[in-house]
């Protein structure tokens, strides 16, 4: 099954090369001159997103018949208005802080995103959504190939990755991403002190200096190293991060701290990758119980991503971000006997920044059973997908990173009413 | 013994085990290959007492908080595995307990979620001779089982208290079956993503509805517990039929049976799914990715020799082990070194090379949540992804700093131990490439390590320049990306 991951190999000599970014005090300059400079930030929703716990049609009989004891009552939901099919929609009423986002018109929700004959895995589910490719998920992840196309001189700090371990959607073929899980635990230790401490540190710097480009396997490893001591010291000015907001002490919420310092402090990044997880809601899905399981999901979500948002604004870095999220799956329309929901096709996708054109885009599918229902798939049973998931992508890429779409995406996946950028 | 029999020994320690400590490694040269993997293979003649040393002068240290309560404390059961994995004569049983951890990976965080801490340890970890009321955790059954016959573990998981709560199993019931076991059966645990169908998923749903948990034991008691059940009332009985066969006649339908009777549903999806040939595929790919080399996709004649043996062993796995340590592709020199070690090997086997006396496996854990792998928690049902994802920039970062720490722990007994082969910087580098087992090292990087023992000052052997650079050589060596492959 991952064959391809586990013996991919980063190509060529060109990404063992050193690679020195601006110094501190250059980014520093740069920013207090006004120069601005794009982030994308990708949040994945680890389990297959249960969107219709989300994104709720309050006024679809279908969906409280179909989801007898686990769906939102239409009176709690966080009414938004109606999408351009006058389904009216609302969001899950812990999602606070996303409706006054959404409200400042700086949230875009773009229903029914998926591809045709959508894997039910979350293995393969997940190497799709990271490759962009339904027909071969072993390759390169979409963002690996974007790092890739960016012009040299490439900061060894393009890429950040707040996980332990690298995401398939980061694999790249000459870029490597560093995965910077704590900022403080992102040091480098001694079993010695002072001078003693320093001339070994030397040594290891030194060390990894000798790839053995014959040897790929071994040449990756040397790669991480090099990889690690060329970005110490920067991350360990974020750490020092001051920000304007208290983050909640959620894996999420941290990791977006992180993120807002790295903005902050002008490292030099452009795609940072962040994950949460616990979507894989197959029983007890608790929708409406305070610390439920679905709730909690929304809790940890709408914290985490209200405290980003103020703070980006109020450091001035609302509009150099962009926020995407993504999930291996929507689930089943109907609940299952253990009050849970199990794996189904497409779902929503959420796009957030300071520059995004808000609002509801595509179309909500209707809940009725009938088999022949355009906007649902296997017999009725699961969402069919509207909008192709790399459309989505393709505008990120086109509108926001300002690269090209086709070359990245392998194909024109463009989709001309995305407007959300 | 010539150094090339001592290579191909270490190799045989380092994949059918951690790595060997110096008792071990005498131990094992003094047999013949097929000696070393009888041995390995018939753990069972070896006496299993490793538990009762934990805690003594000798072995490696835990620190608990509290009375070590490995039954009932996640941490404490994560250092008596780690204890286990260094201290125990039988290295293969350990080896592939890890092994079927990963392949059926349970994560202790959701049963905790569930049932609370000290019950989610006590099924995950509890001894059934430790436990009041004698619930065998699911790593004991693991170990128990590791060279089981792999159907009598799929009936063992299929019915295990931490599985049947990670994959809700617990919760299928026959009005609207639940499909997270049924599906991951198939897609992880035997034939893998491409042998099965949507609606095989749906069909296995409701051959294992009434696969439930039930209370046992006095209420209120220790002794009570939660356990397997099959539970007639929740059976679909219909019959059910799938896209591959499950009867040895090909029949592909279960047939409608009395609900009193359907417990046996299971049973034959079971036996039709450990006696597939793409099962047995996609065993041997997985054995030869984890015991083999990671280099290079799994060697096709491999992997069509091991499902051979599989099948016509009945699958039974002491068998297929014994056929994988003695294949020509593992016995390849080519092999050796020839995959990315897991967090939990470089751990144990920097332990056994460096030495543990007065460390405490209470510092492993936490340096191992940092390089990516916390034991009894793997990131989802698929397991760890190994191979170049354990190596990201800070785990990277983590394992040198694992390194750091355990030759600063471990610097005055590493003074000792190098005494007398230290008359010259080159002499005490040598001296710990050789202790250390490293593949062998390019030149420049060799030089760079010498360089670094010459650089603050003029060699004298004293005490104090012998705990600081075997300390830093350590350090380096451990810490060096070579050292990283297994």
């Amino acid at each position: 099954m991952k064959v391809t991951r586990r013996t991919f190999v980063r190509g060529g000599v060109a990404a063992f090369t050193v690679t020195f970014a601006a110094p501190d005090f250059l980014c520093d300059l740069a920013r207090a001159q006004g120069a601005h400079t794009r982030n994308l930030v990708v949040l994945y929703l680890g389990g297959g997103n249960d969107s219709l716990s989300m994104l709720v049609p309050y006024n679809d009989p279908s969906y409280y018949s179909r989801r007898p004891t686990i769906a939102v009552p239409a009176g709690r939901v966080l009414q938004i208005g109606s999408d351009s099919s006058r389904v009216a929609l609302g969001l899950h009423p812990r999602l606070t802080d996303l409706k006054a986002i959404f409200d400042q018109g700086r949230l875009a929700l773009v229903q029914r995103t998926g591809y045709n004959n959508q894997s039910r895995s979350h293995f393969q589910g997940t190497d799709i959504w990271s490759t962009a490719d339904p027909n071969n998920s072993q390759g390169l992840g979409w963002l690996g190939r974007y790092l890739d196309s960016v012009p040299p001189p490439v900061n060894a700090l393009v890429g950040w990755n707040t996980t332990g371990s690298m995401p398939h959607v980061l694999q790249a073929a000459t870029v490597g991403v560093p995965a910077i899980a704590d900022v403080r635990a992102y040091a480098f230790a001694s079993p010695n002190v002072g001078n003693e401490a320093a001339v070994e540190k030397a040594a290891a710097v030194r060390i990894c200096s000798h790839v053995p480009v014959d040897r790929p396997a071994l040449a990756f490893v040397y790669g991480s190293s090099q990889g690690a001591f060329e970005t110490l010291d920067r991350v360990a000015a974020v750490a020092n991060y001051a920000p304007s907001v208290v983050y909640p002490n959620t894996g999420l919420g941290q990791a977006l701290r992180a993120v807002a310092g790295g903005m902050a402090k002008a490292i030099g990044t452009k795609v940072f990758y962040v994950t949460t997880g616990g979507f894989d809601t197959h029983s007890a899905q608790n929708v409406n119980l305070i610390n439920g399981s679905y709730y909690n999901l929304m809790a940890t979500l709408n914290d985490a991503l209200g405290a980003f948002y103020n703070d980006l604004k109020n450091q001035g870095l609302l509009d150099d971000t962009m926020l995407v999220t993504f999930s291996e799956f929507g689930r089943r329309i109907s609940e299952n006997g253990s009050a849970g929901t199990d794996h189904g096709a497409a779902s929503v996708m959420m796009v957030m920044g300071g520059r995004v054109n808000g609002g509801l885009y595509g179309t909500a599918p209707v809940l009725n059973t009938d088999p022949a229902n355009p906007t649902l798939e296997n017999n009725a049973g699961d969402v069919h997908y509207e909008t192709d998931f790399r459309s989505v992508y393709a505008r990120v890429v086109d509108g926001w990173l300002g690269a090209d779409s086709k070359s990245i995406l392998g194909g024109d996946f463009r989709k001309a009413t995305l407007t959300f950028i | 013994m010539a150094r090339s029999a001592d290579l191909q020994i270490e190799h045989l320690l380092r994949r059918a085990g951690f790595g060997a400590r110096p008792d071990e490694l005498e131990n094992y040269r003094a047999m013949s290959l097929v000696q070393a993997v009888d041995t390995l293979v018939n753990y069972t003649l070896v006496p299993d007492t490793v538990d009762g040393h934990i805690g003594k002068p000798g072995y490696v240290g835990i620190t608990s908080n509290g009375p070590f309560s490995p039954q009932s404390n996640i941490a404490d059961a994560r250092q008596r595995w780690l204890f286990r994995m260094v201290h125990s004569d039988r290295p293969l049983q350990e080896k592939m307990t890890l092994f079927w951890h990963n392949h059926f990976a349970t994560g202790y965080n959701k049963i905790a979620g569930a049932l609370g801490a000290p019950e989610a340890t006590r099924y995950m970890a509890a001894k059934a001779s430790e436990d009041p009321g004698h619930v065998r955790g699911q790593i004991e059954m693991l170990r128990d089982n590791a060279l089981a016959n792999f159907r009598d573990i799929l009936l063992n998981i299929a019915t295990d208290t931490a599985m049947l709560v990670w994959l809700d199993g617990r919760d299928n019931k026959k009005a609207k079956p639940q499909e997270n076991f049924a599906r991951e059966i198939m897609e992880l645990f035997t034939m893998g993503v491409g042998h099965y169908t949507e609606p095989d998923v749906y069909a296995g749903a409701r051959v294992f509805s009434g696969w439930n948990l039930q209370g046992a034991g006095a209420v209120n008691a220790t002794a009570r517990h939660q356990e397997f059940y099959y539970n007639p009332d929740q059976h679909e009985t219909t019959a059910k039929t799938f896209s591959f066969p499950i009867y040895g006649d090909g029949s592909r339908t279960i047939p409608a049976r009395a609900a009193s009777q359907g417990m046996q549903d299971g049973i034959d999806l079971i036996n039709a799914l450990a006696g597939s040939r793409n099962t047995a595929r996609y065993l041997a790919a997985k054995l030869y990715r984890f015991f083999v080399s990671e280099l290079g996709d799994p060697d096709p004649a491999f992997v069509n020799h091991i499902a051979t043996v599989y099948l016509q062993s009945r699958y039974d796995m002491k068998t297929v082990m014994r056929e994988v340590l003695l294949s020509t592709q593992f016995l390849d020199s080519r092999a050796y070194f020839a995959r990315y070690s897991w967090p939990v090997e470089f751990v144990v086997r920097a332990l056994k090379d460096v030495g543990w006396t007065g460390f405490s496996l209470n510092s492993a854990v936490a340096a191992m949540g940092n390089m990516g792998q916390i034991l009894f928690e793997p990131p989802d049902v698929a397991g760890w992804d190994a191979g170049q994802t354990w190596f990201s920039t800070g785990a990277m970062l983590a394992r040198m700093n694992f390194a750091a720490t355990l030759a600063a722990n471990q610097r005055f007994n590493l003074a000792k131990s190098v005494k007398g082969y230290a008359q010259t910087p080159e002499a005490l580098l040598s001296h710990l490439l050789g202790a250390l087992a490293t593949p062998t090292l390019d030149n420049a990087v060799v030089a760079e390590l010498a360089n670094y023992v010459r650089a603050t000052g003029a060699w004298t052997g004293s005490d104090a320049q012998l705990q600081a650079k075997s300390a830093g050589l350590v350090h380096l060596i451990a810490g060096s990306p070579e050292y990283q492959f297994v």
